[in-house]
């Protein structure tokens, strides 16, 4: 078998492939930079675009514009607790989701295991930090195919949840929340009514916002057929979270491979079905997003009638020395598969950690997915495949 | 023509004004004979006939303005100079009412408040602080640029915008010119826009300004077409394009205007104008010439400063001109809705005024509401939808006529 | 499967390309494969009815001092949901190995990572280029005996 079959690229719409046109037109194409400074590529990202007048022929991504070198940083920690601050900083617009992953590979490779109650408050908050990333990739999202309104719904919703976190944590963007071992504080006393009248509140905005953007006429027909990745291309090219499950793989590693407590929970993994377009459009991923917080809000709406009574800081080890050894572990974060492939040499710090982080894996498909589409479609791929540049970059 | 005197037909006059009566004013034949070759001409001859129940009468200020000043300054280059800046009392302050205007809208329809810090009640000052900061700001010209396009632009694009209100009846007794073909002077000019637009994105030697020029060269040339058809159904009724005289036409109680005449035709007529100038004046869902998220800020990229703020005051001055337009040929310009119940010059001026801004309104709501067509789909609603709904409203129209006749 | 499985079906297959497997009592199963044979096995394991690694996790370079470099591949089957993990090691002086670009797409951005921490050059990737440092930057910082330079373009870089 040809190993490069599984990946046939769609061919490019190039004029001089429409007969009748073309050769006889003197055409040339022109390279122009959409990026680092550009409102829809959602951070310092380069993209060269090869176009022919309005037809991306090529996209070529440079990113590294925000390296901040988290893997050496990791390295030279003196405490494998010192790297949560900056596992924060990986997706900035989900936190709780990095640091749920970096601890669970830390936990794991270290054999101990965390009370119930730490369990629950974990779940929840990472859900919640789903929630508010899905409601920034929405928002943003919108505001890339033209709508500004959507986007300050959604920025208003977030701020209910963040209202959360600072009750809980003290911080609204960057937590350091949870510890190796347990969390950093207790939630407040009322924090069970407050999650619940966010459920609450929270419902009928979905449908608001569905009946804003979803199914707006103009919105679907920007993102669908646009765009498409089909379920083996995003495979080959491990595309993970909406993006993948935008493709109709019915993929999610809370299911497939459960961290933490995931598998007492009852919830749906949405998969894009295709219902305007075609599977693996951007409206599909897109529309994955907005089924996941729905389902976020079931998880949340389970855990917190489940949570026990306990102490959270009570596992939290001493000292952390991890025998030698390695593992990579992953979690679902909102933008999909992080890993955290953590290296133990024995001694106090990790002597390696590499993240495997998904925006860094899901735009390296973005050139599959632009070629052959115009200028305004890039900024709608890129928009639906939500990419963070603090995770692409590290 | 400016010595026009108008006569304002009454309620019980006008009510039969419509339904193929029109030949009985707009009288093609009966123009040539007519000593001044005015276009009101028919009707006062009419008027002066007899045929009409009591009128009342008013002379256009501006014609006594116009005497005046040239009793004053004895050089009619100087007097019809100053005429012409009239319209700018209007349109300057409009637009910084428009800008903060949209921004408490947005804000509003946004679960936000806007601006409400400067000037006190509702931040009322922003704007005028905002166009203080932008005329104090350097004069930016990127090293690159074509520097005399780049200069020449946004005159182009302002003076485009600002010609179309010389045909523009705010009221009964001010129009700046009462021409008679005033509409058409009005698509016309307000063409000259785009010449300004694919100046200014070509002299900015920048990428994303040219493809923000092309784009909206192309998108104003195709969408002139409906824009053109939706207002051609109204002239086929009014047999005029007199925009004084489409107003007059228009007399009476609400149900006079055009919007409700040859129902559905015209109505749909309204919408298919309605449409096309939300791409003419580059709005939301047809923004794409400045498409913020793609094209950074199309043609408007390089521009800071006053030339900036002179694009923006073009486009607000566009919007109004649109939503004038309109009001005037669809819904009774100046005409009260309630026949001669508050009607009369201020008070036209009153209805005037909140027609065009109720249109404006709705570009706005639609701005803040609606996501942006791509490019394609632009073109696909312009030549593929409008502009066959606007030959059968055209056809639609003509047949009326015809049959009624 | 499990991974003793994999591993002997590997062994079969690939008799002389499996040096080391460490697959009993570990909590991530590992095997490690000769450099020069990686593109087969990763083939034969993308393939193989039995196998079915649809999906590279994860590629990381790495350094384990004392003059020897690593590429390690963690791979995944959707399909039949086991999970394995192949090693590579490199000779500093000299890390090449065979690129898995064309088996799956996911490695490219990865290899070229792992050329611009590691400076592990794969061989036969269609674009190998720096990818988060700049082009003209100097060394390969992840490894753990790089010197942060002085300067960098007239840059003094430790501020």
């Amino acid at each position: 078998m040809d190993p490069r079959a599984i990946t046939a690229e769609p061919q490019a719409r190039r004029p001089d492939t429409v007969p009748g046109l073309g050769r006889s037109l003197d055409s040339q194409e022109m390279v122009i930079n959409m990026g680092p400074q550009h409102p829809s590529t959602h951070g310092v990202l380069r993209l060269e675009l090869v176009v022919d007048g309005e037809i991306v022929v090529d996209v070529i991504p440079h990113i590294g514009y925000l390296h901040r070198c988290f893997e050496k940083h990791c390295e030279h920690m003196t405490s494998y607790q010192q790297v949560i601050p900056y596992a924060d900083r990986l997706d900035y617009v989900a936190a709780m989701s990095n640091e749920l992953g970096y601890v669970v590979g830390v936990e794991r490779l270290l054999g101990i295991k965390v009370p119930e109650r730490v369990e629950y408050i974990r779940v929840i908050m990472a859900e919640f930090s789903r929630i508010v990333s899905h409601l920034i990739a929405i928002g943003t999202y919108g505001m890339d195919i033209g709508a500004f309104t959507p986007f300050l719904y959604c920025m208003r919703d977030r701020e209910h949840v963040l209202d959360i976190f600072e009750r809980t944590c003290g911080a609204r963007l960057l937590y350091n929340y949870m510890w190796v071992g347990g969390l950093s504080h207790d939630v407040p006393p009322d924090f069970q009514e407050s999650v619940r009248r966010f459920c609450r509140y929270f419902k009928p905005n979905v449908k608001e916002l569905n009946d804003l953007l979803s199914y707006n006429k103009i919105f679907v027909e920007r993102t669908a057929n646009v765009g498409v990745l089909p379920a083996a291309v995003a495979v080959n090219y491990a595309v993970s979270g909406p993006a993948l499950r935008g493709s109709g793989v019915h993929w999610d590693l809370r299911r497939d491979d459960p961290y933490s407590i995931y598998d007492r929970f009852e919830f749906d993994i949405p998969v894009g079905l295709g219902l305007k377009g075609t599977v693996g459009d951007c409206w599909d991923r897109y529309m994955v997003r907005v089924h996941e917080m729905e389902q976020s809000v079931r998880i949340i709406e389970q855990a917190v009638e489940q949570l026990p009574p306990g102490d959270v800081q009570s596992a939290i080890p001493k000292r952390i020395r991890p025998n030698a050894g390695e593992l990579y572990a992953r979690t679902e974060t909102p933008k999909g598969e992080l890993g955290y492939y953590i290296v133990s040499d024995g001694t106090a710090s990790p002597f390696r950690v590499k993240v495997k982080a998904p925006s860094f894996v899901n735009l390296s498909a973005l050139p599959a997915m632009c070629r052959g589409a115009m200028i305004s479609d890039v900024v709608a791929i890129l928009g639906s495949i939500d990419i963070v540049l603090g995770e692409v970059d590290r | 023509m400016l010595g026009e005197v108008l006569r304002k037909p009454d309620k019980g006059k006008s009510s039969g004004v419509l339904f193929g009566d029109h030949e009985r004013y707009v009288d093609w034949d009966g123009r040539s004979e007519d000593p001044q070759g005015s276009p009101g001409g028919a009707l006062r001859r009419e008027l002066e006939a007899g045929h009409s129940s009591p009128i009342t009468e008013y002379t256009i200020t501006q014609t006594a303005m116009k005497e005046l000043l040239l009793g004053i300054f004895e050089n009619p280059v100087i007097v019809y100079t100053l005429l012409a800046l009239v319209p700018l009392i209007f349109v300057i302050p409009f637009a910084l009412f428009a800008v903060w205007w949209e921004r408490k809208i947005s804000a509003h329809m946004q679960d936000r408040l806007g601006p409400m810090r400067t000037g006190g009640w509702h931040g009322w000052a922003q704007t005028i602080a905002d166009i203080l900061k932008l005329i104090q700001k350097e004069d930016i010209i990127p090293s690159a640029a074509d520097r005399r396009l780049f200069k020449l632009a946004p005159y182009i694009v302002f003076a485009g915008s600002y010609a179309a209100y010389a045909a523009i009846p705010f009221s009964a007794a001010y129009i700046g010119s009462e021409i008679n073909i005033g509409l058409f002077y009005v698509i016309a000019i307000s063409s000259i826009v785009v010449v300004g637009l694919l100046m200014a994105g070509w002299a900015s030697n920048n990428k994303w300004s040219l493809f923000g020029a092309m784009r909206s060269a192309a998108q104003i040339v195709s969408y002139e077409i409906p824009i053109a058809l939706g207002l051609l159904a109204v002239v086929m009724v009014a047999g005029t394009f007199d925009l004084q005289e489409i107003n007059r036409m228009q007399s009476g109680w609400f149900w006079n205007w055009f919007m409700f005449q040859k129902f559905p035709f015209l109505f749909l007529a309204m919408i298919v104008y309605f449409v096309a100038s939300l791409a003419e004046v580059n709005r939301t869902p047809f923004d794409i010439p400045e498409a913020e998220s793609e094209l950074v800020g199309g043609y408007h990229t390089e521009y800071g400063g006053m030339r900036f703020a002179l694009l923006f005051l073009s486009e607000y001055a566009n919007m109004f001109a649109v939503s004038a337009v309109a009001s005037t040929v669809f819904l009774g310009g100046w005409n009260s809705p309630f026949g001669s119940f508050l009607s009369g010059p201020v008070l036209g001026f009153f209805w005037f005024l909140a027609k065009g801004m109720a249109f404006i309104f709705v570009q706005m709501w639609l701005r803040w509401t609606l996501p942006r067509l791509r490019v394609d789909q632009l073109m696909y609603v312009g030549w593929k939808v409008l502009i066959p709904f606007g030959f059968v409203i055209v056809f639609g129209v003509g047949i009326w006529t015809l049959a009624v006749r | 499967m499990n991974a003793p499985e994999i591993c002997t079906a590997l062994k079969e297959r690939f008799a002389d390309a499996i040096p080391e497997a460490k697959t009993d009592n570990v909590l991530q199963p590992s095997i490690n494969v000769v450099p020069g044979t990686i593109k087969e096995v990763a083939l034969f394991l993308r393939d193989d009815e039995r196998m079915k690694f649809d999906l590279l996790m994860c590629l990381s370079g790495m350094d384990y001092t004392g003059g020897k470099l690593g590429v390690v591949y963690h791979l995944d089957s959707t399909v039949l949901k086991h999970k394995i993990t192949l090693k590579v090691q490199l000779p500093t002086d000299s890390p090449h190995v065979e690129s898995v670009e064309e088996i799956w797409k996911t490695a490219n951005w990865h290899e070229r990572e792992a050329f611009d921490l590691f400076g592990i050059i794969f061989d036969h990737h269609p674009d190998l280029r720096r990818i988060l440092m700049p082009d003209d930057w100097d060394g390969h910082p992840l490894r753990k005996d790089f010197q942060v330079p002085e300067y960098y373009n007239g840059m003094k870089v430790p501020y």
